[in-house]
């Protein structure tokens, strides 16, 4: 197949052709690194997580978030992760429905990605896309997913800035909100501040303790929090304002390129991962075994590789 | 060679039109996906506009629309003629819902590989995706 | 503690295990079951015949009753259709606002006792005719209302005094509201005079229908203000219709719609009692809407549970003391969903079958489909039959002569039992997660009916639940699909004409007074206060019902749904 006047397409901004590149991508890990290398490198891109607690309304936070951006003129992509699919089946991508309002605004362009039954949510191609977006010119490339728990920290450490999104009353039950997703963010939102006045200054000053105390923000970064109402579209300049003072500040203080660093690191091992897989997917498809059986036929024949050298060069 | 994901066939299963009822799309969706399909679903209430982009940017190998609400006849039209100026006409497009006999050819005469009345079976709606996904993959050299 | 007398009782039980043992064995091998489960189409599973002994539990007195007498499981009127036979209501619109208007007179000169009317999908999502995303949906599945205007030509000729009009409406419900009563003041007709139904239920457009607009909460706020309003301007009127219709057509079981219809009645009294209003001065005025599915007694059952539930949770849970906020008044409808595309014909005979279920389970009013309806709007000659089917139920077979003629049937007994204790266990449940409202913002129904009608499709595809002329007796060439008269429209030509209206009424209205009184709607929606009486004034001005909506999206936001399969 011809990929250079693909990317060549792609490069204009044609959309076609970046749907059909990322197909390339998401096919398999030699497609990804030949579209790689073949698109110029590109500083500056900023890759942006949005997760947050259950019921606060991230979804619609976001496509705010996507709104604001397109209209100042950024483009924006999106990669929606989904990490719900089981190992070797089919897969439904829902995440999408909450984004297709924006289907035909020429900034933004969305593509969904399921992790088939990856343990921690990530797969190689969710991770290249990132790049490849980057590449492509993408000022903004945000990371969704509808995984919750751990799955969805590992997913939203790859991004550069990361935005948690919360509701008010928040504080009552502080051992449920150690855990996990609202350790990580870099900005806070305390989203449905029109529902509950009063319960978001409880959130705040929740969060402005543990901020205080230590237990928020990294490497001399202060979290920044912002109120926000998504359905009424309040509060979202705001937000934007404190993202990019982080993005200004990881450019500044060089956190940029190892936000960089870590991606390439998880796509190598997200690699070897996903080549076992692939083997062990052959194994099961052409043998009916399922994943144990089929791991320990991989082994048989690698096993047998080793030890019967006329064995043909067939994986 | 990964032999799953050539036969990991991408769908795009749209509501088309200003009408809620997504029962039957939501069926097929499950059911393609029990068959081993990758399905992306837009939702409901959706332009001709944004189910071309869906499937480009997703770049699905087939278009599965859903339209109860009788407009069918404008909407098809438009959709078909929005994959032709994207040059993604290669997507196989089908149809389902309340369409009246009558309408028929001339839907499939705007290109649209087959039309699903109500009482379809499953098995055979799966079965004409697959075929249809497959083609284009090959036509693709995947 | 049982009506019957313990030793009748023991006599019974060991005729029945007698029974079993002796007569049924022979029987069974000389004709062994058709399956080996039977189930009915919720899923319900059935014995082979039922006795006292089923319902032995069942306290008459307190359970059955008297028809006009709580817990009104007989009906809610002691003499029911012997005094009066239900309201005919057929769902009819189509087109252009003229082109309705001449269909409700057809209605009307061929003895219809009821209108309603069918909104095409811009109207109902509260859009304007001309809007892009209205392209090709104008007039198609009803009739086209952008302003006051299309009102006044639809009931042109029509005496508002002396019809009542429903109207199956709910986002712009008080916008389609406040133009019937505009028009009814222009002919004259007093308020207190107007009769007819907005349907008006948001809840289950977030679970079902799916023609929200508005989050959950602002959504049944602006719905409680038609109610609020209309009891007090209106007395006729009935300002909400809770449907389980839409909830069965989207897939549910008998039992999820009767839960989560009253469920949802449920959220709505709540609602209008922390406003501060006493339950007896608006209960009256709810009705209720269920579907008739093809399960004969499954829906015969649902009915009179449903009553019985009504009446309990109104008495019980909300304290009401007033004989009228008992009654769960309800329009029913045949299912659309169980008519088939193939062999349209059989078609007349499943509506039959369904609307008597409907009339035998006690409802206050009936639509009967049409056959050609899973292809389009009705032709006349469709609708005509589907109006005929009623009229030889009302005065042909006698089935209107008796009230509640199965109440005794251990049978009927049993699953109307049945029924409603698992109603209740769904009720229980939604209760737990804080009310309807916190439910479908979860996406618990939603999940709940997908769920189930996947399950459906699976039995159909398995022959398990057989349909004629879809899995079973099925044919290939059927020449009589392609020969059903389908009415003709050109969705073209009505857009067009539809948009030209439109035009008009912009240009010729006074533009000052339409911006000024949509400027004190937003203040008013801002302010939290009632909205409708703003509605009614913007809608006098001929504000389009897509200014009017707009208006409203600003200040209570627009819903998406929760991704759910």
């Amino acid at each position: 197949m011809d990929y250079s006047r693909l990317i060549e397409k792609a490069l204009k901004g044609d959309r076609l052709a970046t749907g059909r590149l990322l197909s390339i991508v998401e096919r398999d890990p030699r497609g990804a690194s030949m579209v790689l290398e073949s698109l110029p490198e590109r500083e500056g891109y900023h890759v942006i997580g949005v997760t947050g607690i259950a019921g606060s309304g991230k979804s619609t936070l976001l496509s705010r978030l996507l709104t604001h951006y397109a209209d100042k003129g950024y483009r924006c992509a999106v990669v929606a992760i989904d990490p719900s699919s089981a190992y070797s089946r089919g897969a439904l991508l829902g995440d999408r429905i909450r984004m297709q309002m924006h289907a035909t605004n020429p900034n933004i362009f969305i593509r969904s990605v399921s992790t088939r039954g990856l343990k921690g949510g990530l797969s190689f191609a969710g991770v290249a896309m990132i790049d490849v977006f980057g590449r492509l010119g993408y000022d903004k490339v945000f990371i969704e997913s509808i995984g919750v728990g751990q799955a969805d920290v590992d997913i939203m450490r790859i991004a550069d800035t990361i935005v948690v999104v919360t509701v008010p009353g928040l504080g009552d039950d502080i051992q449920a909100l150690k855990a996990g997703v609202m350790e990580i963010g870099d900005i806070y939102v305390i989203n449905k501040v029109d529902k509950d006045r009063e319960g978001a200054n409880k959130t705040m000053e929740y969060l402005l303790f543990a901020i205080e105390a230590g237990e928020l923000g990294h490497r001399g970064w202060r979290p920044r929090i912002v109120k926000t109402s998504a359905v009424l579209d309040e509060g979202i300049d705001e937000l934007i304002d404190a993202i990019e003072e982080h993005y200004r500040f990881i450019l500044g203080t060089g956190r940029y390129g190892s936000g960089r660093e870590r991606r390439r690191e998880i796509l190598v091992r997200l690699l070897a991962e996903k080549m076992l897989i692939d083997a062990l997917e052959s194994i099961e498809i052409e043998t009916g075994k399922d994943l144990y059986e089929g791991a320990l036929e991989l082994l048989r024949r690698v096993t047998a590789r080793y030890v019967d050298t006329t064995g043909g060069g067939e994986a | 060679m990964t032999i799953t994901e050539t036969e990991r066939i991408k769908v795009l299963v749209a509501k088309l039109g200003l009408d809620g009822h997504d029962r039957g799309a939501k069926v097929v969706a499950r059911a393609l996906r029990d068959a081993g399909f990758e399905v992306i679903y837009t939702g409901i209430r959706q332009t001709p506009e944004q189910v071309v982009e869906a499937a480009i940017q997703e770049d699905v190998d087939v278009i599965g629309v859903s339209i109860l609400s009788g407009a069918h006849m404008t909407l098809m039209k438009r959709l078909m003629e929005l994959l032709r100026e994207y040059g993604a006409d290669d997507i196989p497009v089908f149809l389902g819902g309340t369409i009246p006999v009558p309408d028929i050819e001339p839907i499939k005469r705007m290109g649209v590989r087959e039309v699903f009345l109500p009482g379809t079976s499953l098995r055979e709606i799966v079965e004409m995706i697959r075929q249809a996904g497959l083609e284009r993959r090959k036509r693709r050299g995947w | 503690m049982t009506d019957y007398r313990e030793d009748f009782l023991k006599k019974l039980r060991d005729k029945v295990e007698k029974w079993e043992r002796e007569t049924l064995p022979k029987s069974l091998s000389r004709y062994p079951e058709r399956m080996e489960r039977f189930t009915t189409l919720s899923g319900i599973e059935i014995k082979r015949i039922y006795t006292p002994l089923d319902i032995k539990d069942t306290h008459y007195l307190e359970r059955i009753g008297l028809p006009g007498e709580y817990p009104y499981t007989r009906g809610i009127h002691a003499t029911m259709y012997r005094g009066r036979i239900w309201t005919m209501r057929m769902f009819s619109g189509f087109g252009t606002a003229e082109d309705t208007n001449k269909r409700l007179k057809f209605l009307v000169e061929h003895g219809e006792t009821g209108l309603s009317l069918a909104f095409d999908y811009p109207t109902l999502l509260g859009i304007d005719s001309d809007d892009p995303m209205a392209h090709g949906e104008v007039g198609v599945t009803g009739v086209a209302v952008d302003t006051l205007k299309d009102m006044e030509i639809i009931f042109d000729g029509i005496d508002l005094g002396k019809v009542t009009t429903n109207m199956t409406i709910n986002p712009p419900a008080p916008i389609l509201y406040s133009m019937y009563l505009a028009v009814a003041e222009k002919q004259g007709v007093p308020r207190e005079k107007i009769g007819g139904t907005t349907q008006n239920d948001p809840l289950k457009e977030f679970i079902a229908q799916k023609s929200y607009i508005f989050p959950p909460e602002p959504a049944v706020k602006i719905a409680m203000d038609l109610v609020e309003y209309s009891v007090r301007n209106t007395p006729k009127w009935n300002p909400i219709s809770i449907s389980g219709y839409h909830i069965r057509e989207a897939g549910s079981t008998a039992v999820q719609e009767l839960a989560f219809t009253l469920a949802d009645g449920i959220a709505y009294v709540r609602h209008l009692v922390e406003r501060g209003h006493d339950v007896d001065s608006f209960a009256h005025r709810l009705s209720f809407f269920f579907d008739s599915h093809i399960n004969f007694f499954e829906e015969i059952a649902k009915f009179r549970a449903a009553r019985r539930m009504w009446a309990k949770i109104m008495k019980e849970w909300f304290g009401a003391k007033k004989e009228r906020s008992l009654w769960l008044r309800f329009h029913t409808q045949t299912a659309g969903v169980s008519l088939t595309a193939q062999q349209p014909y059989n078609n007349i005979v499943r509506t039959a079958i369904e609307a008597l279920a409907a009339v035998l389970g006690g409802t206050q009013s009936l639509h009967t489909n049409a056959l050609d309806e899973p292809y389009r709007v009705p032709s006349e000659f469709a609708a005509k039959i589907a109006l005929r089917t009623q009229q030889i139920i009302a005065y042909e077979t006698g089935v209107a002569d008796v009230v509640d003629p199965l109440a005794g049937s251990y049978y009927v007994e049993w699953l109307t039992d049945k029924i409603e204790e698992e109603a209740w266990r769904y009720i229980e449940r939604i209760e737990r997660m804080g009310g309807m409202i916190e439910a479908v913002r979860k996406g618990y129904p939603q999940k709940e009916l997908t769920e189930a009608s996947y399950r459906f499709q699976k039995e159909v595809e398995e022959g398990i639940r057989k349909i004629v002329g879809v899995n079973i007796f099925t044919e290939e060439d059927e020449e009589e699909v392609r020969n059903v008269p389908l009415l003709d429209i050109d969705p073209n030509e009505v857009e067009e004409r539809q948009i030209r209206r439109l035009r008009e009424v912009k240009r010729g209205r006074d533009s000052a007074r339409v911006e000024s009184t949509l400027n004190n709607l937003r203040d008013a929606a801002r302010r939290g206060e009632n909205i409708v009486p703003y509605i009614l004034e913007a809608v006098k001005a001929y504000a389009t019902e897509g200014e009017i909506m707009n208006v409203l999206k600003e200040v209570y936001g627009v819903w998406t749904e929760p991704i759910i399969y």
